[in-house]
């Protein structure tokens, strides 16, 4: 079984259908699927259910299908660096789900774990509870959440091999590892891929049970946000 | 004198201790991380997946793959560790991390908190805000006691909530009040210099008792 695909168009061939649900890993512009998301942009795939924590940036990230009008909802924490996003929400042509972003993040565990729902005390007596069950354990409140599945989970890791094992680099793990859980395929892009057996089964961080596809490039972009230093002293 | 966002920041690291794993907020809370005590050692935990954020990078040495939850780029320490999401709010959600100094747009006596969203404005989220508030040992808030001359710390709050009953302690440029998320309400403990009980009452809605030297 090969799961290594010669390039995005490839990797994504057959997956994409209008009106689907992706998820993309990705916190900031940091280990996001960049070479993904620019194939979904060329594939025209259009009313996408966009569940990221960010919606990338203005010319950046999932901001390149934002300007092509190709995401019909997101599904975020937090979009406050993207102007477009801001723009398209206030004339009605975009939906927009806020959660909490552990809550996020646990849905998507969750999702990808076979759990339907759970119970959390983030949000209780906020507008994040309003509509949902409340329940009380131990004396304290909880809210009932429910796990999140998507068609497709695109994700960016450091370095694969050819089973689908994937490893993350520092703070670009984030998202990527819960959402390549939760999607009925997962596609990873990978900066390094190596034959099985090369990666020490001990420093996995995703198994490749996960992994259906993968995609390997030498270069990406990587945007960084917020460039920020100190001076030598 | 009102404290200066520096001093409120240095105010704020004294609620510090030795061992503690804390996160910060964006704005005025980023700055504790300057004032930590000497012999007490910290992890600040990043809730994009980092325990033991190192200082800001060295010009040319700025890493895309390594930011912190403001989008910054930043360094990593000896006892650094990396994880996902997920992991970072079972931490968080676990009550695992002993503190969360944060910012807000308005507290309430009750401790209450609003600080993600003002009604018909641009909305940008709340990010993590509502599972550290939920989660996290002991919160304190940091910030201006008032916003355009209009108090911030309140009976209630208008704006809508990031966590109910959840806040322990404010400090505003003005002074520190402790509050009791068991009921018995919001304390001023200390004013600082040069700032009278006078002006403190002047610019807060909230009721208040005072503390030890104050009444």
């Amino acid at each position: 079984m090969n799961k290594t695909y010669p390039d995005a168009k490839a990797a994504l061939a057959g997956l994409l259908h209008d009106g689907m649900t992706v998820m993309a890993g990705g916190f900031g512009l940091s280990g996001i699927p960049e070479k993904l998301i620019a194939e979904l942009k060329a594939s025209g795939v259009k009313n996408l259910t966009v569940i990221s924590n960010n919606a990338g940036i203005d010319g950046a990230g999932l901001g390149l299908l934002l300007e092509t009008r190709q995401i019909k909802k997101m599904i975020s924490s937090y979009v406050g660096e993207n102007k477009l996003f801001a723009e398209l929400y206030l004339k009605g042509e975009l939906e927009l789900e806020f959660n909490p972003q552990g809550t996020l993040a646990e849905r998507i565990r969750a999702g990808g774990a076979g759990v339907p729902a759970f119970f959390t005390k983030t949000g209780v007596g906020t507008l994040v509870a309003e509509g949902k069950e409340v329940r009380d354990f131990d004396g304290q409140t909880y809210v009932m959440e429910r796990g999140l599945v998507a068609d497709l989970a695109i994700v960016h890791a450091w370095k694969a091999d050819t089973e689908g094992n994937l490893v993350f680099r520092k703070t670009a793990r984030n998202f990527n590892p819960v959402m390549a859980t939760a999607g009925r395929v997962t596609v990873a892009e990978v900066e390094h891929l190596v034959p099985a057996g090369q990666i020490d089964p001990d420093q996995i961080h995703t198994p490749g049970i996960f992994v259906q596809r993968i995609v390997h490039y030498d270069t990406y972009e990587k945007r960084i946000e917020q460039r920020t230093v100190r001076k030598r002293g | 004198m009102a404290w200066t966002r520096d001093q409120m920041a240095q105010r704020a690291a004294r609620e510090l201790k030795d061992g503690f794993y804390v996160n910060l907020g964006i704005g005025i809370p980023t700055l504790v991380s300057n004032y930590i005590p000497n012999g007490i050692s910290v992890q600040l935990q990043s809730e994009n997946g980092m325990l033991g954020m190192g200082p800001f990078p060295y010009e040319g040495e700025e890493d895309p793959d390594l930011i912190n939850a403001g989008k910054q780029t930043v360094t990593e320490l000896p006892t650094t560790s990396y994880f996902d999401s997920a992991q970072s709010f079972g931490m968080v959600r676990g009550g695992h991390i002993d503190l969360s100094i944060l910012g807000a747009m308005q507290v309430a006596e009750n401790g209450d908190l609003a600080n993600w969203m003002i009604p018909g404005r641009v909305v940008k989220g709340m990010g993590g805000a509502m599972d550290l508030v939920a989660g996290v040992k002991r919160v304190v808030v940091l910030m201006e006691h008032t916003a355009k001359d209009e108090p911030k710390l309140l009976h209630r709050c208008n704006l809508p909530l990031t966590g109910a009953g959840v806040v322990d302690m404010v400090i505003t440029d003005l002074g520190v009040f402790q509050i009791d998320r068991a009921g018995s309400g919001m304390t001023l403990l200390e004013l600082a210099p040069e700032v009278s009980l006078q002006e403190v009452r002047g610019k807060t809605e909230a009721d208040y008792a005072l503390g030890p030297g104050l009444g």
